[in-house]
């Protein structure tokens, strides 16, 4: 089984990329699970056509001790298995802390374990790695590849160098390696070639370019992935290209995080060109 | 043997024991604790020598203990009909029960909570989604049970790190009760570098929610407040039967045998420097509390009380001092206790060779003359100083300008403290914050007679071969303070010293052992 890690700055498409990815492998005749691990439990929306997943910290607070597998995943599109993590609402309590207690419940419930012949296990992590709980799927034993959802947008490179520095510190001591870039594209100026050229710096691969459709935008609104809402388009190709790629990915990297002048040079280079 | 050839070594020169209680550390290490030992040359500085208040340096085994520790535990524990809420894992609410020996009185309406256990016993749940909803819940709970006065809440470490805002549940909930004075301490255990930090908060708290809510003046002639005494082992009992004998009337207690309303109406009663442990220095703090009200009854009912309490403890003292006299004895306590019971020992003619404070700052060892010159460091500037101003309306100066100004130059010092230091004979070890090594290392070197601090040190001490004595819960014993008081300790402390078992520490085998043999290769 391979466990996978999305991360990126907050609002740039994680949940949507992953979603879209998964309905692709499942396409490929993968058995996913999918785990989001964001307080707002809506990483799952489009795989179960709408938010009614009861998520993991909800289901323990209310069943206490009594909890079992099937209390916390549940059947999506293609028979992915989808688990929400959730977590208290804004302003109060840990986020980071359900996280870990999340993540910790499903292992000891068995949900990676050999015969429930998983795949893949995608992690849908928040926005930037602000705390140890959010830095969980990526400790050592967790998520061993990541990928990093960026645009060419400042901003989001900043968020995408600094998780590499997270990732970076964890690789050293663990098995995590980032796996690429996906570029969730904002059709900024020379888009694609930033952004390959910011993965070679940060040692690794810009391994797809995802182009804007509102098709996307189309399918959420069905809460569906494109894939299934209209598997004919042009965007549904995208996300299947992005998960044979990812499918068929060798190139796992320790990163090397650039210095702060650095990014904002390659940004001069390429964003500023014109 | 090793051990033969050892000279005794209270012999050595105090720059050699601290080079030695040195030498084993790291160079940055060493340097740092090299500030926190000072030898004592009895002189009048105005600027610290002692670094104190600083981080304990981590590794240490230090006799520290927490800011929770240091609000929940010292100054809130004492008072009997405040429900103390710890809002907490149930970890640390093993100190929601009093574990410190403070006795009370449970008063004429029995109310008294200090034996029971209030905490909110956080669960993983409540770290995730938040605890406040719990903590509401709580105080409803014990609000509904008890129908107490006052219900203070005290945070632990989780709850500062999630963010829980206590102090709007506290508020809320007293507006909904509207007859509980409901109020909360920011006191997570990391928030200074010492349970000092609590004392802090803690005080804080208790002059922002509970001092001037009751203006009644209570009935009395002479009337003081008490701060800094905490009845343990009823230390405050023996003062306040001092007090009642002087005609003096105690208003409050900070905090020891104390009450919600005594807080409440210490405005209305002054307070000035003065130490009840020792009978001269209760003799000597009677005489002040007279010479402040400077009026002759007063002044003469003190005196007929020392006249008749000191031939007690002269004649205990007599009996006592020839077995004492000369016995060495160091102390680590508190903040300012290892001050307070070297007066004791210098009663029994004892010799005080080494001694410091687990969380005093500079002024406590140099003199409140120091005061001025102390670093304000970013730990002690995280906790609040409260800015006090007079009252418009309710401000009374309980003596003129002029009074003050007689007094004054009668000599009569109000605040004036000068520290352990100047009290300590040149020479001797002044050391902050000892830790676990440290003092075995000084016990080993100085081989004193007597080692008082507080439970944590106790045992590894006693493992040494020298009888400890805790000055923090007394052990088993007490009261130590006012004159009946200072006999007890007399007594305690004679059985300590003059006991024979520490001799018997050692197993026969070790001393005469009787078979030795060695390798061939040797």
């Amino acid at each position: 089984m391979r466990k996978v890690a999305i991360y990126g700055k907050g609002g740039i498409g994680k949940s949507t990329t992953t979603q879209n990815t998964v309905a692709g492998l499942v396409e490929l005749g993968r058995k996913v699970m999918v785990v989001g691990c964001d307080p707002k439990a809506d990483s799952t929306r489009l795989l179960l056509g709408g938010l009614a997943q009861k998520s993991v910290l909800d289901t323990l607070r209310e069943e206490g001790e009594d909890v079992e597998l099937d209390d916390i995943r549940k059947a999506g599109y293609g028979g992915t298995w989808c688990v929400e993590s959730g977590g208290p609402e804004p302003g109060v309590g840990c986020a980071g802390r359900g996280i870990i207690t999340s993540i910790n419940m499903l292992e000891s419930l068995g949900a990676y374990e050999e015969s429930e012949g998983l795949d893949y296990a995608f992690y849908d992590v928040l926005g930037d790695v602000v705390c140890g709980g959010f830095a969980m799927p990526i400790r050592d034993g967790k998520a061993e590849e990541i990928y990093i959802v960026v645009s060419g947008e400042m901003m989001a490179m900043y968020a995408a160098n600094n998780i590499s520095k997270g990732i970076m510190k964890f690789a050293q001591s663990g098995s995590v390696r980032l796996g690429g870039l996906i570029c969730n594209s904002r059709a900024v100026d020379n888009e694609e070639e930033m952004i390959s050229e910011f993965a070679k710096k940060l040692g690794t691969q810009m391994i797809y370019f995802v182009p804007r459709d509102n098709d996307v935008q189309r399918a959420e609104i069905n809460r569906k992935t494109v894939l299934e809402w209209n598997p004919e388009v042009k965007q549904a190709d995208a996300y299947r290209g992005l998960a044979k790629a990812i499918d068929e990915n060798k190139n796992f990297v320790i990163p090397t995080p650039l210095e702060i002048e650095e990014l904002e040079k390659l940004l001069m280079d390429y964003g500023l060109m014109n | 043997m090793a051990t033969a050839t050892k000279k005794k070594l209270v012999q050595w020169g105090p720059a050699e024991v601290k080079a030695a209680l040195l030498e084993k550390y790291p160079p940055k290490v060493g340097r740092k604790r090299a500030k926190q030992i000072m030898i004592n040359e009895a002189l009048q500085n105005d600027t610290p020598e002692l670094t104190a208040n600083v981080r304990t340096i981590p590794g240490i085994i230090t006799m520290r203990g927490c800011t929770y520790a240091g609000c929940k535990g010292v100054i809130m524990g004492p008072t009997r009909d405040i429900v103390n809420l710890v809002h907490g894992p149930i970890g640390c609410s093993f100190y929601a029960w009093l574990t410190r020996r403070n006795q009370t009185d449970p008063g004429p309406d029995g109310e008294n909570y200090m034996n029971y256990c209030f905490s909110t016993d956080m669960q993983e749940q409540d770290i995730i989604f938040g605890g406040e909803k719990k903590l509401a819940q709580a105080i409803q709970e014990a609000y509904d049970l008890f129908h107490p006065k006052s219900i203070a809440v005290f945070a632990t470490c989780p709850v500062g790190l999630i963010g829980d805002d206590i102090h709007t549940v506290s508020k809320n909930m007293k507006e909904k009760f509207g007859d509980c004075n409901v109020y909360a301490f920011s006191c997570e255990g990391y928030k200074g570098v010492s349970q000092s930090a609590g004392h802090h908060i803690a005080n804080n708290q208790v002059f922002r929610h509970l001092v001037g809510q009751n203006d009644e003046v209570k009935p009395g002639k002479y009337k003081i407040n008490l701060l800094g005494e905490y009845n343990i082992g009823g230390d405050g009992f023996e003062i306040d039967r001092i007090f009642k004998k002087c005609g003096i009337t105690c208003i409050s207690t900070f905090s020891g045998n104390s009450t919600y309303d005594q807080f409440a109406s210490s405005h209305t009663a002054p307070w000035v420097k003065v130490n009840f442990i020792g009978a001269k220095a209760t003799a000597k703090s009677l005489r002040k509390i007279a010479e402040y009200f400077g009026e002759k009854d007063l002044i003469d009912t003190v005196e007929k009380v020392i006249a008749e309490e000191m031939p007690e403890v002269e004649a205990a003292l007599a009996e006592i001092t020839p077995r004492t006299e000369n016995k060495t004895v160091m102390m680590f306590v508190g903040g300012s206790r290892a001050h307070h019971y070297k007066e004791l020992f210098d009663e029994l003619k004892m010799k005080t060779i080494s001694a410091g404070y687990e969380f005093g700052h500079e002024d406590d060892y140099e003199g409140r003359q120091v005061l001025p010159n102390i670093k304000l460091d970013a730990d002690s500037r995280n906790i609040e100083e409260l800015e006090v101003e007079a009252d418009e309306t309710r401000f009374k100066p309980r003596k003129s300008d002029k009074e003050m100004k007689a007094l004054d130059k009668a000599g009569y010092k109000f605040k004036q403290y000068d520290g352990l230091a100047a009290d300590m004979d040149k020479g001797t070890l002044i050391i902050d914050d000892l830790n676990q090594y440290e003092a075995e290392k000084l016990v080993e070197l100085m081989k004193p007679d007597l080692f008082c601090a507080g439970i944590k040190e106790k045992y590894s001490i006693q493992k040494l071969g020298v009888p400890m004595k805790q000055l923090h819960s007394y052990d088993s014993g007490g009261p130590y303070a006012g004159f009946q008081g200072a006999i007890n300790f007399y007594k305690e402390i004679d059985r300590l010293v003059n006991s024979k078992v520490w001799g018997f520490m050692k197993a026969p085998w070790q001393k005469n052992p009787q078979l030795s043999g060695s390798f061939n290769w040797e």
